[in-house]
């Protein structure tokens, strides 16, 4: 494959291009002046969907498809709200975007608002992102004063208010429901659907949540063309009739054992061995990787022996890891344990289950307690199979949960016992190593 | 007409708007459920209603859906096809039963909510015999204070959120939060603003386990040896539907019953406490008579003849000097009986109905932010502090044509004209009925003959006092505001040695045989036409409506 040219990440690095005058001088807002001139918003919503674009927040919806779930001639007023509550671990693609290159993300807030017809945009910023919400702030004062916000945007009769929202540090606000209600002033409980937020969102209006790597796409796509789009990345398998095709470019995420973390923007699809030798500078200390996780924590734990898997919104699920997620790559090498690895896991979603439904309340707990069990070498041999079990009956996929936390919960237990089970068993006869220190600062 | 399938059960719905777990109780099927309250909204949050949903198709065929759905979120039209006994749907209601048992002490031996926990009803019906949990339960403390008349028993909670909701969609204060997150999570309040508002207690009715408990019921009674009737709150005339709960006819607790004629299913904290008066020491227990040394306790036929004898005097002189006071607390039966004996001995006696205690205005609930009452009205405490006032002014007026009011009998006893004055009492203490100065007035007639249940400033200046039975220890009907007439059952026998007080009407008319509101109901309903819906003699378990007074 030729050297991909970076799109999304095209700016980083050229701190001159955060400001207005910088980003204006480099083409930046030339695709909003032409589109707002131009097309209307059936016709930039059209060509979105035509694109192929699927979200890029880890459920990999299509974008186009759930802008056109919006009810048709709605009076409004019809909200967007940028959900930058990038709260999935080793996750930072949003992160990069905002701090370096805020006005590529508000180009497209404007752009998907002019597609969706909506004239409040919110742009929700978890609390740890100071100075990205700094950052977004200045970029949106910015276009207010150059005309490209507030009331007749560019003389035309689109007019849009982008306000920026400072969450409050939870995991669940990063659910799209849970961020509408967080940004309604309530408790982040995620509401029961239907009604979607695309009927009912935010102050029971129709709402549309974005990420704001995927707005970033759209600005690019209406810049340079579906065609453009769909010559990067893979085309739907054609054995998989529920498979849309991974277009477009996509920011890879690289962290853990590897001796060069960070982001990197390449075309969908690429393999997660390439990803940690060529992109990540390999596994560090010269040991080998033991496994991953694919796309985010959520995404499940895969082995090293699968590693040749495409990361694209198809591949993680072929070796039964939820999927891509938000492709943020953990590595960690042969050392770790895998107990040390799950009990991190089961920490995180025991802790930021937001405590609604029961499933997933008592199932992230109880998960955890088993494997501080397990960890402390108190385990029992069903302790697994118990396991297992919680881990595959909680989640939206059985149906016993309201939203997809708890999957996320359950896919990293199931698939390491699954993977990693002989590991787990010499470890529930042998306990601990000699020396390791197992105190960890308790989640309460 | 919408026909729902529920366990291969047909059931037709009509064109009602249900959900899963309402068309199943159509069938008779039980779909457990926590967090589900018809009166609240949907959050579908305890997923203990886990079923199998599905369609049948116009051809006869029917595709389920693939996975669990939450019966209480899901509506139902014609075709839904409900199957409760699916494994997927049995493993996922096991499931949820063990996880809310993870973290529950089980400490029901000293659980107040023992006997009527919908955790240990599903537990046994749907769950597990045993827990795998083997690690150690999380233990939040316990917040005894959370408010005046509510106990939080942390540890217990399963989180369903029905009183967190009820605060907040019902009576609109709000005062209940969620705090923490995860298997963290606790009921909890705002330091400062403890749960305190009217309808307080009704958060224990609601708990669906004994997470939230009654400070005034806690550990007085085990739920199963108590007795429960069908009874109407006597506090004010919103006339609530109640369960009277007793014990060895102690009343022990007061409970909405749920009733879309009258209340709804809610009911305040002021009818509910309303019930200590019964319980009272203070009580009369004998008729008392007035002499020069003092106050003596007389037998029950001696007080009887005596009213009768004192009441023929005056009669045989000037049956308007004689006077009947009937109190908006008789059940409409005992102001048939009194005001049948009045006219049985002179058409002049003259009947008044007794004075109706009003506080403030009406108060409705939910309040907004600020306290003020909201637009869509959910709960009413009403200002008028009698439960009776329609149904009493009724029998009145069907007596009295020439209307006198109970000021008119004030001025005659004032200008000494009033020689014989019967007053019925049964005020709470809390707002009673008769002021000092009116007292003073009445005790002007030479005979003064009160029947109350409590001593007051009117039973300290009587000739007489005949003791009441109090509202659990008899039968009748009341008529509310809307003139909705509903009767209760007697609770608990009246006090070693006490009568009634329709038995001592019945004495007084000298019929024969116990009191049996029934048959007095449909006596009244042949004769009064305002209450002629009473005719049925059953006024079945939400009432009836009749058209009387205003």
């Amino acid at each position: 494959m030729a050297t991909y040219e970076p799109v999304l990440l095209r700016r980083i690095g050229r701190p001159e291009c955060q400001g207005i005058e910088g980003y204006r001088a480099d083409g930046g807002y030339k695709t909003l002046e032409r589109v707002l001139k131009e097309l209307t918003s059936e016709q930039v919503t059209n060509q979105v969907k035509d694109s192929g674009l699927r979200g890029r927040g880890g459920a990999g919806f299509p974008t186009g498809l759930k802008w056109t779930f919006l009810p048709k001639g709605h009076p409004g007023p019809i909200y967007l709200c940028v959900n930058c509550d990038e709260s999935e671990p080793c996750t930072f693609n949003n992160r990069v975007l905002v701090e370096k290159d805020p006005h590529q993300v508000l180009e497209g807030i404007i752009l998907a608002s002019y597609a969706i017809r909506a004239t409040t945009a919110y742009f929700y910023i978890r609390y740890e992102y100071g100075h990205g919400m700094r950052q977004m702030q200045k970029a949106i004062d910015e276009a207010y004063s150059a005309g490209l916000l507030g009331k007749n945007i560019l003389g035309t009769t689109f007019s849009l208010d982008v306000f920026v929202h400072r969450g409050a540090a939870a995991y669940i606000c990063g659910e799209e429901t849970g961020l509408i209600e967080s940004l309604e002033g309530k408790r982040a409980w995620p509401r029961i659907k239907p009604p979607f937020p695309a009927i009912e969102g935010a102050f029971r209006k129709p709402t549309i949540v974005n990420n704001p790597e995927t707005l970033a796409n759209v600005v690019h796509i209406m810049e340079r063309g579906v065609d453009w789009f769909k010559s990067i990345g893979v085309p739907p398998d054609p054995k998989n009739p529920r498979d849309a095709g991974s277009y477009g470019p996509k920011l890879y995420c690289i962290s853990g054992h590897v001796n060069k973390p960070g982001i990197v923007e390449l075309p969908m699809g690429v393999t997660l061995r390439e990803l940690v030798e060529k992109h990540g500078g390999g596994v560090w200390k010269g040991r080998k990787a033991k496994g991953a996780i694919p796309g985010g924590n959520s995404m499940g734990i895969i082995p090293e022996s699968e590693f040749d898997i495409p990361l694209d919104f198809n591949g993680p699920g072929t070796v039964k890891a939820l999927g891509l997620g938000t492709a943020a790559v953990t590595i960690f090498d042969d050392q770790t344990s895998i107990v040390d690895v799950l009990h991190n896991l089961c920490r995180f979603f025991a802790h930021e289950s937001c405590g609604q439904c029961t499933p997933c309340r008592e199932g992230t707990g109880w998960m955890l307690k088993i494997v501080e069990r397990i960890r402390r070498g108190q385990g029992r041999r069903e302790d697994l199979d118990i396991l297992e079990e919680v881990a595959d009956r909680i989640g939206i996929m059985p149906g016993t949960t309201i939203c997809g936390l708890a999957d996320g919960a359950g896919w990293p237990v199931k698939t390491a016992i699954r993977k990693f089970r002989p590991e787990f068993e010499s470890y529930l006869k042998t306990g601990p190593r000699q020396g390791v220190r197992l105190q960890m600062a308790q989640a309460h | 007409m919408a026909t729902v399938l529920v366990n291969d059960i047909s059931v037709d719905i009509g064109d009602e708007k249900l959900n899963c777990v309402q068309a199943a109780q159509r069938a008779g099927v039980t779909i457990p459920h926590y967090c589900w309250h018809p009166a609240l909204s949907v959050v579908a949050s305890c997923r203990m209603c886990l079923v199998m949903v599905g369609e049948k198709k116009t051809d006869g065929s029917i595709a389920m859906q693939p996975k669990v759905v939450p019966g209480c979120q899901t509506p139902v039209k014609d075709g839904t096809v409900i199957q409760t006994m699916d494994p997927r749907a049995t493993t996922a209601q096991k499931a949820t039963l063990e996880n809310l048992l993870l973290n529950h002490p089980l400490d029901c031996p000293v659980c107040d909510k023992a006997g009527e926990c919908l955790l240990q009803d599903y537990s046994f019906k749907f769950g597990n015999a045993s827990s795998r949990m083997v690690d150690e339960k999380n233990t939040p403390p316990n917040k005894p204070d959370i408010g005046p008349n509510v106990s939080l028993f942390t540890d217990r909670c399963i989180m369903c959120s029905r009183c967190v909701r009820f605060t907040r969609e019902v009576a609109g204060t709000a005062e209940l939060h969620v705090v923490q997150r995860g298997n963290h999570s606790e009921i909890d309040v705002f330091p400062g603003h403890p749960l305190d508002n009217k309808l307080a207690t009704n958060v224990v009715d609601l708990c669906p386990v004994g997470a939230l408990a009654s400070k005034d019921f806690l550990y007085k009674q085990r739920v199963w040896n108590l007795k429960t009737v069908n009874s109407v709150c006597t506090g004010c005339s919103t006339g609530c539907s109640i369960h009277l709960d007793t014990n060895k006819d102690v009343v022990y607790r007061l409970r909405p019953r749920f009733n879309p004629r009258a209340q709804g299913h809610f009911m305040c904290d002021e009818g509910r406490l309303g019930y200590q008066q019964v319980n009272s020491s203070q009580r009369f227990r004998k008729p008392l008579e007035r002499r020069e040394s003092g106050t003596k306790p007389i037998e029950w036929s001696a007080a009887v003849a005596s009213v009768d004898r004192a009441f023929r005097e005056v009669a045989g002189v000037d049956a308007g000097n004689a006077w009947f006071v009937l109190s908006p607390f008789l059940t409409l039966e005992e102001a048939w009986l009194l005001a049948s004996y009045a006219r049985s001995v002179s058409p002049f006696v003259r009947i008044v109905s007794g004075p109706v205690t009003r506080v403030g205005d009406d108060d409705t609930y939910p309040k907004d932010r600020k306290g003020r009452p909201a637009a869509n009205v959910k709960f009413t405490i009403r200002a008028e502090k009698c439960p009776n006032r329609r149904g009493v002014e009724a029998i009145v007026s069907h007596f009295q044509k020439t209307v006198v009011s109970f000021n008119d009998l004030l001025q005659a006893c004032d200008a000494g004209s009033a020689r014989f004055v019967y007053v019925t009492g049964g005020y709470s203490s809390a707002h009673p009925g008769f002021r000092v100065e009116d007292a003073d007035k009445l005790a002007k007639a030479p005979h003064l003959v009160v029947h109350d249940l409590m001593p007051s400033a009117l039973t300290d200046r009587a000739n007489l006092v005949i003791p009441s039975a109090a509202f659990s220890e008899k039968e009748g009907t009341y008529v509310n505001h809307a003139g909705l007439a509903q009767s209760t059952v007697a609770g608990c026998v009246p006090l070693r040695g006490m009568r009634t007080d329709g038995q001592v009407f019945l004495d007084l008319l000298g019929r024969k045989g116990l009191v049996r509101a029934e048959e007095i109901r449909k006596e009244i309903g042949k004769t009064v036409s305002a209450l002629a819906a009473l005719a049925q003699g059953s006024t079945g378990e939400f009432g009836v409506f009749t058209g009387s007074g205003s």
